[in-house]
């Protein structure tokens, strides 16, 4: 077994809470080996109160075992992940379904409520930048909710982390 | 317990209490927004706890869940501040203000550790946390000027301030633009001591947990 393999079987598994993206393209693996029949997957969680992180772990420790190998995934509870770690088609995938991807960290590491009252925030059925912050707070610890004053639409927007 | 694994289950119990009093809004709180908010921020709040505990845990050689839920309420080391039981709103807002601006001085410092993985893990939370205290200063300054608001910031604050070491504290006093608390204001909200709320808090908090021990979910 080689690690791209493990790498094209994490792809295909979906978050557990926003089934759009994988756990790939939520950037949560942060490394694989594979060595003499073990597969060790360093996670880094996204959201610390995130309820889906046993499902996650033990989904990936599944899907290596269909492979055929043992599972080592280990969580790595550090800095090294923030919303900057979303890929691109990661990131696509999310606006398609209605969830608002984050705001690249660059644009300020710390947020502040001006910023997310403005305008900069685009609504991802109509595109219309015309938005405003609704609840810093959402369903899920990632997410708060804004709505579109053009198209009158709620929407979700993923937290900048 | 070493030093470091005393002051890392000292903030894991911080979140852990306060977490469960902030999920005593579920359900009632003022508006819609503030149910989700306070659903919301105790259970990321818990989510750090967790976090915490299993830290911990590995140096005790235990796991997270006993050290959360199997303790005698004299074991815990969290500060009476986060202890009490769901108050007025006033008091819930004043809390949580005080609350998170000791937390970010405590964040802060916890950050700059010689231990990686403890600096690592605070700089994570203190990410998330940064919602939290947008949250809590939105209400600060929406109810800064209504009298239970300041009365309820006053008579709390004695108590926000153990929930610092003491080293940290004149950044609080610095930061909040008010005089630290004599000792003997002090006395009865250092750690150590606990509110007579905890021991229900937990009973209730690990009825689950004692009625089938030993269960797996």
């Amino acid at each position: 077994m080689t690690e791209s393999q493990v790498w094209d079987a994490l792809a295909e598994i979906p978050d557990p809470e926003i089934p759009v993206v994988s756990l790939v393209d939520l950037g949560v693996v942060r490394d694989v080996a594979v060595e003499d029949g073990t597969v060790r997957i360093d996670f880094t969680p996204t959201f610390l109160g995130c309820p889906a992180l046993e499902v996650m772990r033990d989904v990936m420790a599944e899907r290596v075992r269909a492979l055929g190998a043992e599972p080592d995934v280990r969580v790595v509870l550090d800095d090294s992940w923030s919303t900057d770690k979303i890929t691109p088609g990661g990131r696509e995938k999310l606006r398609t379904s209605g969830f608002a991807p984050p705001a690249p960290r660059s644009a300020g590491t710390t947020t502040s409520l001006v910023q997310l009252n403005s305008s900069a925030f685009r609504c991802p059925y109509c595109g219309s930048t015309d938005t405003k912050l609704e609840n810093l707070f959402g369903p899920t610890p990632c997410r708060s909710v804004r709505y579109c004053n053009a198209c009158r639409q709620p929407f979700e927007q993923f937290k900048t982390v | 317990m070493s030093e470091k694994v005393q002051k890392i289950v000292e903030i894991a119990d911080d979140e852990l209490i306060l977490g469960w009093r902030d999920s005593e809004w579920t359900g009632i709180a003022p508006s819609l927004e503030e149910d989700v908010a306070f659903s919301s921020i105790a259970q990321n709040e818990i989510g750090h706890a967790r976090a915490l505990y299993e830290l911990a845990a590995r140096e005790l050689g235990t796991d997270a869940d006993t050290l959360a839920f199997d303790r005698d309420p004299g074991e815990y080391l969290s500060a009476p501040l986060v202890e009490e039981r769901r108050m007025d709103w006033a008091h819930t807002i004043a809390r949580h203000f005080l609350y998170e601006t000791a937390d970010e001085i405590r964040l802060a410092a916890l950050k700059d550790s010689d231990d990686a993985e403890v600096a690592g893990l605070a700089a994570k939370m203190d990410r998330e946390e940064q919602y939290h205290r947008l949250h809590a200063r939105m209400w600060r300054d929406r109810l800064q000027d209504e009298p239970r608001f300041v009365d309820a910031l006053e008579e709390l604050w004695p108590a926000a301030v153990a929930v610092l070491p003491e080293e940290l504290r004149p950044q609080m006093s610095e930061r909040l633009q008010l005089d630290l608390p004599s000792n003997s204001l002090l006395r009865g909200f250092e750690r150590g001591s606990h509110s007579e709320e905890l021991r229900p808090l937990l009973d209730e908090m690990t009825m689950v947990r004692r009625s089938v021990p030993g269960a797996t979910w």
